[in-house]
């Protein structure tokens, strides 16, 4: 018993820890995938979508699903502003735009703290545990798991077999001869970063029952998602999808064996480690799929 | 005049004119002068603008010299504060003074940035890559050091959130007698290094290896083209600014007695950023001037309200990289120097 035990939190804690990479790491790597631009202000735009959940739900008395839809259409907004005004002058200087981009960070993490103080309350966690004898998770820890595969489905789905899909992996591939053969690259770059800051909203609203509401809660998910793009590369789902996999079992043992601390410096030093073997990330081993 | 300076000219730096060198002894002279002017206090807040100066030159070197990216310059100023304190705290009690703890934490964090710098470099990441990693790696280190509440390394407590306290200032063997620096020392202590490190800067990014640096900045596969070990290269300018940001962190922490975690915050570590791009990273002087002005300014404001200080570098960053793309300084710098062009035959356009 003790046994099954063990081996249920440690695949708890390995669920839980893809859900939180994935998740965190998904707008980012969307937007660093298809435009090479890191949004800095990524961990942000999720407590964005945080914040705007917990505002409709509290304020507003939305119902919690639709609260989240409503609370990542904030970031999305900002996105849509930030990328019009910022990054659109900014694509051929990539670290130019992180450091512009860090601006906005800092700007929204005293804007939130000036606006809602240092704490903001906090949503209940919906549905209840679920017991396995002695052992007991809570239900949404499952939800998230899922949803991060749904997501990730989705995020495919719409780059494959959609429209926007088709024109934006061909301006990626090559912008020019895009351009030329008519595709509004312009407007796809924008359309991109929407979606990047949508995801991330959605991620938000996703986590908004799970984590205290505070201004500078986006630095956590900062971190899983870097550490996920770093090891993941430029390969924006597969990559994604097994570089979260791979990590989320280091990060798993690693906070159950020691600590959840452990459990993130692990993380980071396996992506030191992989950068050295594989500086493209684990990309390298996958060769071109689209 | 110009001959004796020499050595600390060339067209990699602003400011080898006659009116440059005159200007520049006369601030000098000026901040020499200052303590005798507003007195201790005044002189011991004063010191900590001219330390931010380390920080601020670490990144120059690695970023605007040398074109990598580093968000990580409070992780070795931070890592540095600690290693003083820890080693100081120490040592203090055995030998009385704490010039080896100093050295030992600038070879601490030479080392560390050097090992990181190892894993990046020699596997060839760059760009984006290198800023994410570094920013992760300090973001850790925050976390590390908060959570370390409980962790004692001899007779020193880290402290966690609450920070670590009682950091021996600096103290020194002098014959048989023990000199505590006192603020006034202090602040000349940290104006003299301060002047040797400009000094060296200066001299180094005019030697051959100062234009490798900028082959890499300027075109890296050009530069390894021409025979120059990138790698290695890349792996000895990031060891130098670890280096400098390490003594900028023995500094402060000796300065201040105290090293906290939120040094090594997602808006710490966006200080420097902010001095370099502002001050035109493609000078020494640039970011000296930015990180004094910006951070005595943000000080001043934070006294009113700590956001809005906040809020206005962000604000400041975000400007200066869409319509000041070379910085401040170098703007006002060419401004100036066609100006002056007529009455200073000697001046020279060097941006």
């Amino acid at each position: 018993m003790a046994f099954i035990n063990t081996l249920l939190s440690y695949g708890t804690a390995i669920l839980s820890s893809f859900a939180f990479l994935v998740l965190s790491a998904i707008g980012l790597a969307v937007i660093f995938g298809m435009m090479g631009i890191i949004n800095l202000a990524h961990g942000e735009f999720i407590l964005l979508g945080v914040y705007g959940t917990a505002l409709s739900y509290h304020e507003i008395g939305l119902p919690l699903v639709l609260a989240m839809l409503v609370g990542a259409l904030v970031p999305s907004v900002v996105g849509w502003v930030l990328e019009r005004t910022v990054i659109q002058h900014l694509y051929t200087r990539p670290t130019d735009s992180m450091v512009a981009t860090w601006g906005v960070s800092l700007i929204t993490i005293e804007g939130l703290l000036l606006l809602f103080g240092p704490s903001y309350p906090g949503i209940q966690r919906p549905f209840g545990p679920v017991r396995v004898g002695t052992f007991s998770a809570p239900i949404y820890t499952f939800v998230l798991m899922g949803l991060a595969v749904g997501i990730l489905l989705f995020t495919y789905y719409i780059f494959m077999y959609t429209e926007f899909g088709l024109r934006a992996r061909a301006t990626l591939q090559n912008e020019e001869a895009a351009h030329s053969l008519g595709v509004d690259t312009q407007s796809i770059y924008t359309k991109t970063f929407v979606l990047g800051s949508f995801l991330a909203g959605i991620v938000g609203g996703l986590y908004a029952p799970v984590i205290s509401v505070e201004p500078n809660a986006g630095s956590r998910f900062v971190i899983a998602a870097f550490v996920t793009v770093i090891v993941g590369g430029a390969n924006v789902l597969m990559g994604t999808f097994l570089s979260g996999s791979i990590l989320a079992v280091i990060e798993g043992i690693g906070a159950q064996l020691v600590g959840t601390f452990f459990g993130r410096a692990l993380l980071l030093i396996a992506a030191i480690l992989v950068i050295r073997i594989a500086p493209q990330g684990v990309s390298t081993f996958i060769g071109e799929y689209e | 005049m110009s001959s004796l300076f020499e050595p600390f000219e060339g067209p990699n730096v602003i400011g080898e004119s006659r009116t440059f060198w005159v200007g520049f002894w006369a601030v000098v002279a000026l901040v020499l002068l200052y303590p005798l002017i507003a007195g201790a206090y005044s002189t011991l807040q004063m010191t900590v603008y001219f330390i931010w100066i380390f920080l601020a030159l670490s990144l120059t070197v690695i970023w605007g010299y040398s074109g990598i990216l580093s968000f990580g310059q409070t992780a070795f100023f931070g890592a540095g504060g600690y290693l003083f304190g820890v080693l100081g705290t120490n040592l203090v009690q055995i030998t009385g003074e704490t010039a080896i703890a100093l050295l030992v934490t600038v070879l601490g964090t030479t080392l560390f940035a050097a090992v990181l710098g190892y894993f990046m470099f020699y596997g060839r990441v760059s760009g984006v890559y290198v800023a994410i990693i570094t920013l992760a790696v300090t973001l850790v280190l925050e976390l590390f050091f908060t959570r370390s509440t409980e962790l004692t390394i001899g007779n020193a407590t880290l402290g966690g959130y609450q920070g670590m306290t009682n950091i021996p200032r600096q103290t020194f063997e002098l014959g048989v007698t023990n000199i505590t620096l006192g603020p006034v020392t202090r602040y000349y202590f940290v104006i003299g290094l301060l002047l040797v490190v400009y000094f060296a800067l200066r001299y180094l990014v005019n030697t051959d290896f100062g234009y490798a640096m900028i082959g890499v900045r300027e075109d890296e596969d050009r530069t390894e083209m021409l025979g120059y070990d990138i790698r290695l290269l890349k792996l000895k300018v990031f060891a130098i600014g670890g280096a400098l940001a390490g003594l900028g962190g023995g500094l402060y922490a000796s300065w201040g007695q105290f090293m906290s975690p939120p040094i090594m915050g997602i808006a710490s570590a966006a200080l420097p950023v902010i001095w370099v791009t502002v001050g035109g990273r493609k000078t020494l002087l640039g970011p000296i001037v930015a990180a004094f002005i910006l951070q005595y300014l943000g000080d001043q404001i934070a006294l009113y309200q700590a956001s809005f200080s906040v809020i206005l570098t962000g604000i400041i960053l975000i400007v200066t990289i869409l319509y000041m793309d070379s910085g401040a300084i170098p703007n006002l710098e060419r401004y100036t120097a066609e100006r002056f062009k007529n009455r200073d035959a000697t001046e020279e356009e060097t941006a």
